[in-house]
């Protein structure tokens, strides 16, 4: 078994996943990760040495599309539910100094 | 007459015969829908005037005679993640609040190919990560056969309406078990097709190896109604696959002396409530009754698939919730520093806290060093538990089993659980995992007035045979008829 999740891994895995927590919350978190961690470690009981892994269920693959242009949306209509634009443009925060 | 009560194949019958208008269904549900939704909350959105616009241009039509599709006129409402053009789609979440989709979901495209009449946005767990719909950001949709209780999750929003009459048809999605699950615990018919059978071009997705949309209807033959319009390939979706789709009604038979049905040991579980087996087998003993051939089967990797399942859903939401941002479209945190402030700030206000949950519980399992004990091993388990199906199918046509282990749980009681919340959904899951067709139909009530729902699951793309066994079930019971009171 492996050994639980510890609040610095909860917090390495936040910053992977882009969120942040308060300290009340990431020990609630570490709790219940390591709960439903515990729990899914039951897989162990099984030996899928030579069991090939599904992922996916239909037997399809490389699905291509027939190369050819068509019309998008117009420029502002995309535009229209973003939170910041400008100039015809996505703005967000300074990237680079 | 309280036209809301009909279904949407007796409210065609009566437009086509000239009894009534399509308006005058409209206004029934409408009229309905403020008369009962303060209690239930199954609506994010409802486009009232948008509803009664499209009835009237189906009135007129109806009026000159023009040939119109089956569902015509026939109001229909949407679970809050199918993207339609101009009406908010939420996601029941504070990140998508005010999101207005610029195109239709080709299901609501195919909807309105068939003229249907657009009522409304319903609730949902946020991002359908739930089993009660207590995760909608907005707001919490009460049972309608005990306004203390839980509707079913994620598509609750979705039962609550058809249960209540303040829907006519719906769709949903099911993941694993978000629409066969609610439709069971509100006492209706949800059914989710074959993996590949409906496009997901426009559902917001979740888990893409196993999100499917499917209907959520007052019977069996609506539910055939429905899946005539949404099935079928579309270019938009490479996971939509390219085979004929049969018409569905033709299943719509009282027939099952041919068939042999699977009940598998491993679905009547340790602390199942006894009440909801008892329904079940006496749903079981009336199949045999109808000619049906009952054995029973294994599938002895069923213990493992809500394991495996929270694996392979959270992994896949991390991915495709990494495009919640803050950039394009929804909800972005203000006073940020930076870029990755930013991005921070606006998941951690924009997210409920399950949904936190699955990202990190992906995250953490995709992450390197974590990957083969994870998502690998769960991928090959997902092997095993398809391979079950596989061989108990080689013995029968169906399998049929509860759908839900108890009744509908009441509200809070498992919030702050989240493990006894996932295993909630134990008997649904393996389906999704599989990939396979299956539907909840009612069973009868538990001696609390709660309703037991009957799963039937069937091989790939035989959709057919779930509908003749769901069908000549419920041609020979009235569980299907019966509503709450909504006191």
């Amino acid at each position: 078994m492996m050994p639980r999740i510890t609040m610095d891994e909860v917090l390495r895995v936040a910053h992977l996943a882009r969120l942040e927590f308060d300290d009340t919350e990431i020990e609630v978190f570490t709790y219940h990760l390591g709960e439903i961690l515990d729990y899914i470690g039951k897989l162990n009981e099984l030996d899928t040495t030579d069991v090939p892994p599904t992922s996916h269920v239909l037997p399809v693959c490389n699905v291509i599309k027939t190369d050819k242009a068509w019309d998008s949306y117009a420029r502002e209509v995309v535009l229209e539910n973003a939170p910041s634009a400008e100039e015809g443009h996505f703005k967000v925060p300074k990237v680079i100094d | 007459m309280e036209l809301f009560r009909l279904t949407a194949h007796e409210l065609h019958d009566k437009l086509r015969a000239g009894e009534i208008t399509s308006v005058e269904i409209t206004q029934s549900v409408l009229e309905r829908i403020n008369a009962v939704d303060s209690k239930i909350q199954a609506y994010v959105t409802v486009v009232e005037e948008l509803a009664l616009e499209q009835a009237r241009i189906v009135d007129v039509h109806l009026r000159d005679g023009d040939p119109l599709p089956l569902l015509a006129g026939i109001p229909v409402s949407l679970k809050d993640l199918i993207c339609t053009k101009g009406i908010p789609t939420t996601c029941s979440s504070r990140i998508l609040q005010d999101f207005v989709p610029p195109y239709d979901a080709t299901v609501a495209q195919k909807l309105n190919d068939q003229q249907i009449v657009m009522l409304g946005k319903l609730n949902m767990d946020e991002f359908a990560m739930g089993s009660s719909t207590e995760n909608s950001a907005f707001m919490v949709t009460r049972n309608p056969w005990d306004l203390e209780r839980i509707p079913g999750g994620s598509s609750g929003g979705a039962a609550a309406a058809i249960a209540a009459d303040a829907a006519i048809c719906a769709l949903g999605s099911d993941t694993g078990g978000s629409i066969r699950q609610p439709a069971a615990l509100c006492g209706i018919v949800g059914m989710k097709p074959t993996y590949g059978r409906v496009s997901r071009y426009g559902l917001v997705a979740f888990a893409s190896s196993l999100d499917q949309i499917g209907p959520l209807t007052k019977d069996v033959t609506d539910c055939a109604w429905m899946l005539n319009a949404i099935c079928g390939h579309d270019p938009m979706d490479s996971t939509s696959v390219n085979l004929p789709v049969p018409d569905f009604t033709q299943s719509l038979v009282q027939d099952i002396e041919d068939l042999r049905i699977g009940i598998p040991d491993e679905y009547f579980i340790e602390g199942m409530e006894s009440d909801v087996e008892r329904r079940v087998r006496e749903a079981i003993a009336e199949l045999e009754g109808l000619g049906a051939q009952v054995v029973r089967v294994s599938l002895p990797h069923s213990e493992y698939a809500v394991a495996t399942y929270y694996i392979i859903a959270p992994a896949e939401a991390s991915a495709n919730l990494a495009r919640y941002d803050g950039v394009r479209y929804g909800f972005r945190a203000e006073e940020t520093t930076d870029l990755i402030d930013m991005y921070k700030k606006t998941r951690s206000k924009g997210f409920g806290s399950e949904v936190k949950r699955r990202i990190m519980l992906g995250t953490y399992a995709l992450s390197s060093g974590f990957y083969d004990a994870y998502y690998l091993k769960a991928q090959k388990v997902r092997t095993l538990i398809k391979q079950d199906f596989d061989e108990a199918f080689e013995q029968v046509d169906v399998i049929v089993a509860p759908t839900s282990p108890t009744g509908a749980f009441k509200i809070g009681e498992k919030v702050d659980d989240p493990l006894q919340m996932y295993l909630s959904d134990i008997l649904t899951i393996p389906a999704n995992l599989a990939g396979l067709p299956g539907i909840s139909i009612p069973c009868g009530l538990t001696l609390q007035n709660l309703p037991v729902g009957l799963q039937i699951v069937g091989k790939p793309f035989d959709e057919e045979t779930v509908l003749r066994t769901a069908y000549t079930y419920e041609q020979n019971t009235d569980h299907h008829k019966q509503r709450p009171t909504l006191e």
